[in-house]
């Protein structure tokens, strides 16, 4: 099982590289475009030509901005409107709670109560207090505590919402149903269950001990499931890159490192310490190997949180690049826009069947390396004595 | 960098919210639907066991009763057998009986007719004799009765006699 899914992350990791590949030529085409922007606002002003200002699309910016956390939902834009959901802003700032509408920011182009989104610089999409003027940025003053109900934020809560709602009512159809065949969402849900139950948790945990792990590898598997699938959706509710972000992962592989750390039992610690079947002299001097075994405790929810995130965030990135190709093109040429966009569907036709699949796979991946590392938590006895036969 | 900065917030309510929502699924779903499933699967365990059980002791009655109706038809066979050999045992003793009752009866009958034949001899021998004598005291009667005869008779008689 290692072995495939060593394969499977290979097979992840050369598609992220690829798609880093295929991005990064357009964010430089979009840095060069900000240049030329520059040059071309100043030759403007000299030749008084047509406004290009509308014509110009940076692809790069566009896909960070729809890949990154945002105070507003944005939807669409007709023309000069757009259609956003505004969505609450909460502020901490010098132990004050401060709230208000995003709206009043006006697409992050004006401030509101001293406060505005830095659209430069190192707090890049942070709210930041503003000085007097309404424009610059106060960068003496500390950046407030941002608690915002942001585009993920709200996400995540359709997202547990989605995930209490199904399995609230799937566990209602239970009880009613018990001893029959499943009926409905039960018998969508119930495969997954019995797979995560049977193929994950008992051979990695082990038969004796699965059963108090299970909630959290089903909430976390369905949690990753659900928010990768509605992640797929272009529109509301869908569309935002929650599991994605690196605030979730990390917070999801947090759980996890201390639901490991809190299940072990001593003979995981003395594998770190004193690593059975490893030469003295990789211990005792200099302790290497104990070293190694320290760090690996932590890198291991550090390898889960970039894995979630490198891999969703690569499949959004992927088919925005897709989607954006079609209006580089239309900024040359309008026919050759047109043209691309035929072979830009198609391919996003095929990322979208992709993405399907990197969905389930990577709340698999995910739950399944949590659940060995469980395992690994309460080593037993015999497994040591494996190692020193093999040493 | 935005992309790789965890952003307070957005950990915040997810802490929250996850722990929550942890929280509600394990106790009101995960809970309720571990259970059942694993009720179930016992369930069917159970009903598939008891089901093969069942099978087992049709199969058992099953060759029980063949083994039954073989006892029977052997016992029958038995009693069909003995029942004949009784017959004919009945038979062949009634006939040794009526031979032998016959035998008594024509015995019998030999004696009875060697008696009577016997008596009739006898009635015979008797008659005879008292008809000789008569017919002889009848003929003396005739042949003395005149004394010359008699003489001659005497004499007759006398001749016979020799002295010696």
């Amino acid at each position: 099982m290692n072995l495939t899914f060593c394969k499977k992350a290979n097979y992840i990791k050369t598609l992220f590289f690829l798609l880093l590949i295929f991005v990064y030529p357009f964010q430089k085409i979009s840095a060069s475009d900000e240049i030329s922007e520059k040059k071309e606002t100043k030759t403007e002003a000299k030749h008084e030509g047509a406004s290009s200002e509308k014509e110009k699309f940076n692809a790069g910016k566009v896909i960070i901005e729809h890949v990154v956390d945002n105070h507003e939902w944005h939807i669409a834009k007709f023309g000069e409107t757009h259609v956003t959901i505004p969505l609450p802003v909460i502020l901490i700032d010098n132990g004050k709670l401060i709230t208000f509408c995003s709206s009043n920011f006006h697409h992050a182009t004006q401030s509101y109560n001293g406060y505005i989104i830095a659209e430069e610089g190192k707090h890049k999409g942070k709210i930041v207090k503003v000085l007097e003027d309404g424009i610059t940025i106060d960068e003496s003053a500390a950046v407030p505590v941002d608690l915002s109900i942001t585009k993920n934020v709200m996400s995540l809560f359709i997202g547990l919402f989605v995930l209490c709602a199904i399995f609230l009512s799937v566990a209602r159809k239970y009880k009613k149903n018990n001893l029959r065949a499943p009926k409905g969402l039960q018998s969508m849900v119930e495969p997954l269950i019995i797979f995560v139950r049977d193929d994950i948790a008992k051979p990695s945990i082990g038969e004796k001990r699965y059963g108090k792990f299970m909630p959290f590898l089903l909430t976390i598997f369905f949690f990753i499931f659900i928010n990768n699938l509605l992640g797929l959706i272009p529109f509301f509710p869908g569309g935002a890159n929650l599991t994605g972000n690196i605030a979730i992962t990390m917070v999801l592989a947090v759980f996890t490192f201390l639901i490991t750390t809190f299940s072990t039992n001593k003979a995981y610690w003395t594998h770190i310490i004193n690593t059975p079947g490893v030469p003295w002299w990789l211990k005792f001097p200099i302790p290497l190997m104990p070293i190694v075994e320290i760090l690996g405790v932590f890198t291991k929810p550090f390898v889960l949180m970039v894995r979630l995130f490198a891999n969703i965030t690569a499949g959004h990135i992927i088919i925005l690049s897709f989607t954006s190709l079609i209006f580089i093109f239309a900024n040359i040429n309008i026919g050759v826009g047109y043209g691309v966009s035929i072979i830009s569907i198609i391919f996003n036709v095929f990322m979208g069947l992709l993405e399907l699949l990197v969905a389930f796979l990577q709340a698999y991946v995910f739950t399944l390396l949590s659940a060995i590392y469980f395992g690994m938590a309460q080593v037993e006895h015999h497994h040591e004595e494996a190692h020193d036969h093999s040493a | 960098m935005e992309l790789v900065t965890p952003g307070i917030g957005l950990i915040f309510w997810m802490t929250l919210s996850f722990a929550i929502v942890l929280f509600i699924l394990a106790k009101y779903a995960w809970k309720p639907i571990m259970n059942m499933l694993h009720e179930r699967e016992q369930f069917i365990e159970n009903a598939l066991s008891s089901a093969d059980k069942a099978k087992q002791e049709m199969a058992n009655l099953q060759s029980n009763n063949e083994q039954l109706l073989k006892e029977a038809k052997e016992e029958r066979d038995a009693l069909l057998r003995d029942a004949r050999k009784v017959r004919e045992n009945l038979i062949e003793e009634a006939k040794g009986k009526a031979q032998l009752e016959a035998n008594k009866i024509v015995e019998q009958a030999k004696e009875n007719i060697q008696f009577e034949k016997m008596n009739a001899i006898t009635d015979l021998k008797n008659q005879l004799a008292s008809l000789s004598v008569d017919i002889a005291e009848r003929i003396l009667r005739d042949e003395l009765s005149n004394v010359e005869k008699q003489k001659e008779v005497i004499n007759n008689l006398l001749k016979d006699i020799k002295f010696n």
